[in-house]
């Protein structure tokens, strides 16, 4: 299987755009520790979580600065959202939504996810043939939950969009309840890197052919 | 140690990638791309939500228990705790700049013009949120009333506090002083304002971040360019710190 250049631009321009997205935001985190449900929420005894104030090596900047974390941010937002909508629209125009991430409900069960596993621990998998399984799930839902759920909890926290969309806000929860998932989200896209880079790391000719597109193998590839 | 080695190389890929994150932000041309970026968000929202688009307006029972104070919590002079104490009796808004007819209005002035009165949610940088009724003229009275000349292209908000030893102050463009929402606060929950959130008046700017909400408001000034005021950058934390101009984000 090969990795379309669309595919492989997007992947690298996004990998570095969420990393200085959830840097940034790890310093804007530490403006105000405290996560609410509903619409208001300024006291911590009201607040379901109480969030740990992130080191300063982990923030960008390297130290406490919410004027420049919000620069960073609101500029990464950008490249981050578009690029987003340009891959979707990709994906569905190109066929590589339907041929290498829809799935059966038979990838579903637990059948399914023992072989895709053993494939991958064997070392197949994505390089010589198409997504398992497995793959195309969590590729599925990292591109269709977990990164439009950031951008659309993101516009909602924005008070500037809010006039435009305010059903956002609403079918959210309300604007504390958006905040709070934005950052529930931005934390399962963290689990979803780091199991991605340790699966990647197991075979390096994967993150090969993430930047030169890899062998095009007959009769597969369309 | 492998993990230990393989932290140290993420750490210190991330110290180096964040390295040349500060090295853009400082220069020269990171600014002016971060200032581009500011740009696009608000001509991308004035777009999509009209220069009218209003923001929410909740029911009574939604309003928050409190209000949190923030910033300036009170304003450190004689005359101030003097005017607290007798309910701003010698207190003016004085309305000038680029303006044909200056005004200096009193609490009761103010009061005597058409009212607005709004239930918004109040969003500051840092995260929170409160919400609360507030009441008072619209802006767009006040510079009708002053006569506003064609040449004024921002509205300064002058303010009786200080933070760090310097004045606050915060400015916004014509498309937020003339839009229904923006209104000179006098009221909070249908009492005078409380001195914590910026007694006796305070802007509300409902589609903007709670550092654009002035407080303790002494003038408002119509005015062709930001250049000349404080440092330039049209408001305390805009000058103070390197916050957005625009805070609808």
């Amino acid at each position: 299987m090969k990795h379309r250049l669309s595919t492989r631009l997007w992947h690298w321009m996004n990998a570095i755009v969420i990393v200085v997205l959830f840097m940034s935001g790890l310093n804007i985190s530490n403006a105000h520790r405290y996560l609410y449900w509903g619409n208001y929420g300024f006291d911590p005894a009201d607040a379901w979580a109480r969030v740990v104030r992130f080191p300063a090596w982990a923030t960008i900047p390297q130290r406490y600065d919410l004027a420049e974390a919000r620069d960073w941010h609101s500029l990464a937002a950008w490249p981050f959202a578009l690029g987003l909508l340009l891959i979707w629209a990709a994906m569905l125009a190109n066929g590589h939504f339907r041929q290498r991430l829809s799935t059966r409900p038979a990838d579903w069960t637990p059948r399914a996810f023992i072989a895709s596993l053993r494939a991958h621990a064997r070392g197949a998998g994505d390089v010589d043939s198409g997504y398992s399984p497995v793959q195309r799930i969590l590729y599925g839902m990292v591109l269709g939950v977990l990164l439009p759920a950031m951008v659309l909890t993101g516009l909602a926290i924005s008070p500037g969009i809010e006039p435009a969309m305010p059903w956002l806000v609403d079918i959210l929860g309300g604007r504390q309840s958006a905040r709070s998932l934005h950052f529930i989200a931005a934390w399962g896209l963290f689990g979803f890197v780091v199991i991605h880079v340790v699966l990647a790391l197991t075979d390096w000719r994967r993150i090969g052919a993430m930047v030169t597109g890899g062998r095009r193998k007959e009769g597969i590839d369309g | 140690m492998v993990e230990i080695g393989r932290r140290g190389l993420l750490a210190g890929l991330a110290a180096l990638g964040a390295g040349a994150c500060s090295k853009i932000a400082d220069s020269e041309t990171g600014r002016s791309i971060f200032n581009a970026a500011e740009g696009w968000h608000r001509a991308a929202h004035r777009a999509l939500a009209g220069k009218q688009g209003l923001a929410p307006e909740y029911a009574p029972e939604d309003r928050s228990p409190g209000f949190r104070g923030n910033g300036s919590v009170t304003v450190d002079s004689d005359f101030y705790r003097g005017e607290m104490a007798s309910g701003f009796p010698a207190w003016r808004l004085m309305i000038g700049g680029l303006v044909d007819q200056p005004l200096a209005l009193s609490l009761a002035d103010l009061r005597a013009l058409p009212q607005r009165s709004q239930i918004t949610r109040h969003d500051c940088v840092e995260g929170w949120s409160a919400i609360g009724e507030w009441t008072g003229p619209q802006l767009a009275t006040l510079l009708d009333a002053a006569k506003l000349r064609e040449e004024a292209r921002f509205i300064i908000f002058r303010c009786a506090d200080t933070l760090y030893g310097r004045p606050y102050y915060e400015s916004i463009d014509m498309v937020d002083a003339f839009h229904p929402q923006t209104i000179i606060a006098h009221a909070l929950n249908g009492e005078p304002l409380p001195e914590k959130n910026g007694a006796p008046l305070r802007a509300r700017i409902e589609r903007q971040l709670g550092y654009k909400h002035a407080k303790y408001l002494t003038g408002i000034d119509a005015v062709a360019s930001l250049d000349d005021i404080g440092a330039g950058k049209g408001g305390f934390w805009e000058d103070f710190a390197g916050y957005q101009w625009y805070a609808g984000i």
